[in-house]
Formats: C-alpha cells, structure tokens, sequence
C-alpha cells in the first residue's frame, strides 16, 4: 500500500517539477523575452544576423524540400483524381494542401529541427561556457542581446519560409501534373485559381505558419536558456526542442484547422 | 585585519551567509579589500571561492548579510543601479568566456560598443590599447576558436578592462596555463593594477602565484575564512589545514582517503 | 564571420524571394487580382430559398463573373432571405434586371445568374432586384415529383 503511495508521490513530484514548474517558468521567460524586444528592433542588425542564420541558411532544405512534396502532391493525386475523371482538378488539390496545410505546418517542422534546434544549442552552450554570465557582468542583458533576436528571427523567418514551401510545392505539381502527365495547363491554373481563396486559404495558411513561428521560436530559445551547462544537458535540450515544437506545431495545426476551416 | 582596515576599503563583506536549499556554502564571511590593494581568496575546490566572488558582483544574492562595493550594498540595488555599477566592475571567468560568434577584437570593444555612444574610429583605438597591454595586438582578427588557452584569457582579460574599472576579480585566473603563460598573466594583473589604479581580487588557488602577487591572503576552508594575513603571513603560518594547503602535503586535515568502510570488509565483500 | 554588409544582402535576397512567394500564392494561386469594393455598386435582392448559396459566391452574367455575394440576412418582416452583392461598375445593369439562384454542375457550389433586362434606367447603388428566382430545392424536387406521380396514378384510376 505504501508503495503505490510512494509511486504516487513521485508521480506527482515529477508532473509537478517537470512540467507545470517549467511551463510556468517558460511562460514568465516568453514575457521577459518580449519585454526586452526593444533593441532587437532598435537595432535591427542583431535580428538580421539571426534571420540569416535561422532563416537564409534553412533556404535550401525548404525549397528542396517543397518540391519533392509538390511533386509527389502531383503524383498521387493525379493518380486518384483520374479515376473520378476529375483529373483537371489536380490543381485545386496541390494548391489547396500546400496552402492551408502542408505548407504552414511541414515547413515548420523542418525549421524547428534545422533551426529551432540550432538555436538551442547556441544558447545552451553560450550558457555552458560561461557567456552569458560573462555578459551579464558586463551589465548587457543576455536576454535582450542573445536571445531575443533569435526569437523574433524565428518569427519573421516562418512565414516566409512556409510560401517559399508552398510556391515551390504549386510549381512542382505544376512540373508533374502538367509537363510529365500531361493534365491540361490550362485547366490546371484556372480551376486553381477559381478553388483558392486569398483570405479563406492563403491568409489562414499565413496565420498559421506565424503562429507556428512562434512557438518553435520560443521553445527554442527557452529550452537553450534552461539547459544545464554540461554536454548531455545541451544535447537533451536540442532533442526536446525539435519533438516539443514538433507535437506543439500539430497540436496548434488540429486548433487553428478547426476554427479556421470548420466547414464552410 | 589590523593593519589592513582602512577608511578606504572598496570592498566589505559583513557577516554573510549564503546556501542552496539544504547545503550552505558560506557560513558568516567577513572580509575587506581596501582600495588599490591585490587580494587573493584562497582555498582548495568547493570551499566558496568562487561564490563569494559571485556574491560581491551581484550576480547571486546573500541569504543574510551586506555585501558592499564602493559604498553600495550590492545586495539591495535595483536593477538599473546595479547595471551602473557592474560598468565600473571587470570580472576574468576561468576560461576567459570570451564570445565565440565574434573576432577577439569585437569581443574588446564589445562593452564599448554596447555601453558609450564613442564613434567607431575612437573605439577601433581603444580596443587597440586595451589589446597591446596584455600584448595581443597582432591577435585582433582572430577567432576565439583560433586561440590557445593562454591567449584567450589574455584576450578576455583586454575585454574586461575595456572601460577602465575599478574593481577587477579574477576567478581562477591560472587554471591550466603553462609556466610562460602562467607568468604573463601574474604580471598582467599586478601592472594593470597598478597603471588603472584599480582593486583586484583573484581567486585561486595556485599558492606559489599568489603568495609572489598579491598583497593580502585570505584563506577559506568549508565555508568560514578560517586564515588571513600578508604572504608572508601565510608561509609562516601554524595552522594545519593551511600548512598542508601551502605546502601541498597529501595528507593533513583534509584526509588523504575518501570516507569508505574498512578495506578488509570492502575486499572480502561477495 | 560574415560582414554586415554580406549579411544584409542574404538576408535582403531572402525577404525578397519571400515575399515574392507569398505574392505568387496570392495573384497566381489565389483570386487576389479581383475587384475591390470601391468600383463596385450594392445591390439587394429577396429570395424565398437561397439553398446553399455562401457569402463571396460568384455573381455571373453569361457565364462571366460580374460581381460577388457580400453579406446574406433574414428579413424577419417579410421571412425572406436578402442577399447583398456588390457588382462590378463596369457591367451596368438595367433596372429590371432578374437573379437566380444556379448551381455550378451538378452538385457544385451555388452562384447567382443575373439575366439583363430591357429597362433604359441601370441600377444605381443600394437598389433592389424585383425579379428573382429561388434556389432549386432536391427535396422539394422530390417531393414535387412524387406527388405529381400520385396524382396521375389517381387520375387514372
């Protein structure tokens, strides 16, 4: 009897200590990051800095990325819609997948594991070797200076990564759909452009990939500013940084799908 | 500290008292560094060293007691003033912390940069100055990543100079340098001393550097600074623990044996 | 290290390739391109069933999209449905102009047809159709043709 108690105890113990502690510092580290936004905008060439190394650097996995998966759109979907005869609409369906979906949430989940995990580990190791404190004895706050511009890169990296994935995505179903099979060019961009609505599809595809932005960005810088300073601390922190934001990018996609696209 | 209290002491530390959780780290520390003085924190690993320097720059609050650097009491001031006077404040981490995305040079002119409003020319010079003194100048365009050991804490030792401060702690400034470098750097912290007109404090526990650099001693054991007093002080010193810490003897009252059951029980054990 | 100045530029390049992205989804991909509602009239019009009819359906003309539905209410005086449309001002429309409610295919989405009428008078701003014609109801379909199937089995009897 005791045992189970015990059991119980620890339980609780670690719900208690491991998550409900962390997610309430983690929240209270979000306001302090955004609290010290100030000179990652005043001085915008902090942010451009992280833009390039979050953002310009996740360019070709994106792009390669996004082909692939329009192609492959292209593919599968001809092979069904044909057997409806309804093999012009193959535009509608890779554009519309791209765009309020597969865009927004498979571009998100490369850039937490590429960049969002990257950002872990800069920060865990800057904490580990002393950087940040060596920073805050020189009275520069290490959250304005390191880990906001990170922050907010992420943010402004997402969005355009994620219509970078879309567009190419579109083109390679185009090169697929239409220069490989043969679906007719025509009906391929005019069905497309009549089924894909700019506020309904693009806009909401656009709302998630930043929602989704922010999220990886936060776990990212919060999970490299909490690690502890050894090599297993850094190396645990960069793997729960990418399934984090992995299981928070779906979760958010399942939230925002079902208010966005709730049957029109 | 008879001889040693001054009026002006730039750093005083009145009965402070400082743990985590259960284990406490600091019991009743009262020390003083009087202006323009090199004071070396002595003791062997896990004794509170480092701590109490973290204690005197702020970046650790006490459980009880003052802390007080230039007549501040470090432990109550707001944010914003201790910014002010962590400016006035240089502080050498073990391995020199230097930042690895930027050139040794950016890393000098970091706080120039961040804190005064100098135009780039003007801080292109300084940072030069600051790099000559500890002999660097022809390392400014390295990499930390491009440095041995020895370098890099010279270079990071140019970064917390760079605004000319008051006060300088070291915290185990000679920790894995080889007998040159070694040297250099012992010289580099009397003279930087001396020419900025500043305080130092280094903890360490390299005895043969210390005793030959340092005005004044204080010796830490579990907590309580059990010994102080001038090297010389110190090398004539009776008290056991810190004979065998000055002399290196492997047995002493620090016991040579980790506490362990008997040796024939461990080694008859199935 | 990179310098600013290649930073700047990477970065630059990619904002630019981004936002051309996003501008390729929205012109090229989506409708964006359509009118806005400043060279556009509003227009009423009643119907006693609008079936599946969606705000921002198509208002065609011959086939050519003319226009988009803005807003859908229910008229609780007259249990009417009144759907507002604004129309694109370069197709002026008479006066007595009629709208249906059409499907596109047959089990497509449902859009507005406007047939011209013959009136000298266009519709100005904030007019109301006269002439419409409901949504075609399945069931009532159903029902209709049941019913009349009935009937003729008794008319024969």
């Amino acid at each position: 009897m005791t045992r189970i108690a015990d059991l119980l105890r620890a339980l609780g113990a670690r719900i208690v200590n491991n998550w409900i502690w962390r997610l309430g510092f983690a929240c209270r580290f979000l306001w302090l990051t955004l609290r010290e936004s100030g000179p990652s905008f005043r001085r915008f060439h902090l942010t451009i800095r992280e833009i390039y190394f979050a953002g310009v650097l996740s360019l070709i996995i994106i792009l390669v990325s996004g082909l692939f998966v329009g192609m492959v759109l292209g593919l599968q979907g001809y092979d069904t819609l044909v057997r409806y005869g309804s093999s012009e609409a193959l535009g509608v369906l890779v554009s519309l997948s791209l765009v309020r979906e597969l865009g927004p949430v498979v571009a998100g989940l490369l850039f937490a594991s590429r960049a969002g995990s990257a950002i872990t580990a800069e920060i865990g190791l800057m904490k580990a070797t002393e950087q940040l404190s060596a920073m805050e004895m020189m009275a520069v706050d290490p959250i304005a200076r390191v880990v906001a511009p990170r922050f907010w890169a992420g943010v402004i990296s997402m969005p355009l990564l994620a219509a970078l994935f879309s567009a190419m995505g579109v083109f390679g179903g185009y090169l697929v759909g239409v220069q490989l099979i043969g679906v007719d060019e025509g009906s391929f961009w005019s069905q497309m452009q009549a089924a894909v609505d700019f506020r309904e599809d693009i806009l909401n595809g656009v709302i998630k990939s930043v929602v989704f932005g922010i999220a990886v960005s936060w776990i990212a810088v919060y999970e490299g500013y909490d690690a502890p300073p050894t090599a297993e601390g850094v190396s645990g922190a960069t793997t729960r940084t990418v399934v984090t934001s992995s299981l928070a990018i779906l979760a958010l996609d399942f939230v925002l799908t079902a208010l966005m696209f709730r049957g029109q | 500290m008879r001889d040693i209290v001054q009026a002006s002491n730039l750093v005083e530390v009145e009965n402070v008292y400082f743990g985590y959780d259960q284990r406490e780290i600091l019991k009743n520390i009262n020390l003083v560094v009087p202006k323009g003085r090199v004071v070396a924190i002595m003791g062997l690993s896990g004794c509170g060293k480092t701590t109490l320097l973290r204690l005197i720059g702020g970046a650790l609050v006490p459980d009880r007691g003052e802390i007080r650097v230039a007549g501040h009491v470090v432990n109550r001031l707001a944010a914003d003033e201790l910014l002010k006077l962590r400016r006035k404040m240089g502080m050498l981490f073990q391995f020199g912390a230097l930042f690895t995305d930027m050139s040794s040079f950016d890393n000098v002119a970091f706080q120039m940069r961040e804190h005064t409003k100098l135009s780039e020319p003007l801080i292109r010079n300084l940072a030069l100055l600051k790099l000559q003194a500890v002999g660097l100048r022809g390392a400014a365009d390295l990499m930390p990543s491009e440095l041995s050991g020895g370098m890099a804490r010279r270079v990071a030792l140019a970064r917390s100079i760079a605004l000319d401060p008051m006060l300088m702690m070291y915290d185990e400034p000679f920790t894995g340098l080889d007998p040159v470098s070694l040297g250099v750097i012992g010289q580099l912290i009397r003279r930087l001393n001396d020419s900025l007109g500043a305080t130092s404090i280094v903890v360490t526990h390299d005895v043969a550097e210390a005793l030959e650099l340092v005005d004044y001693v204080y010796y830490m054991a579990a907590g309580k600074v059990e010994f102080h007093g001038t090297p010389g002080e110190v090398r004539a010193a009776g008290l056991p623990s810190l004979r065998q810490f000055v002399y290196g003897e492997p047995d002493g009252p620090v016991p040579f044996h980790f506490p362990a059951p008997e040796y024939r029980q461990d080694l008859l054990a199935q | 290290m990179m310098t600013r100045k290649e930073l700047d530029l990477w970065v630059g390049i990619f904002a630019v390739i981004g936002i051309g992205a996003m501008l390729f989804l929205s012109l090229k991909v989506a409708n964006l391109a359509s009118f806005s509602a400043a060279d556009s009239i509003r227009i009423k019009a009643s119907f006693d069933n609008i079936g599946g009819l969606k705000v921002r359906a198509a208002v065609k003309s011959a086939g050519v999209v003319v226009g988009r539905v803005a807003e859908i209410r229910f008229d609780s005086q007259s249990f009417e449905a009144v759907v507002e449309m604004d129309i694109d001002k370069r197709y002026p429309f008479p006066k007595d102009s009629s709208a249906k409610i059409l499907t596109s295919g047959l089990l497509g989405d449902q859009y507005i047809g406007l047939s011209a009428g013959g009136d000298s008078v266009n519709l100005k701003n904030d007019d109301t159709l006269k002439l419409t014609q409901s949504a075609i109801v399945l069931e009532n379909l159903i029902g209709q043709f049941l019913y009349s199937k009935a009937a003729e089995g008794d008319g024969k009897k």
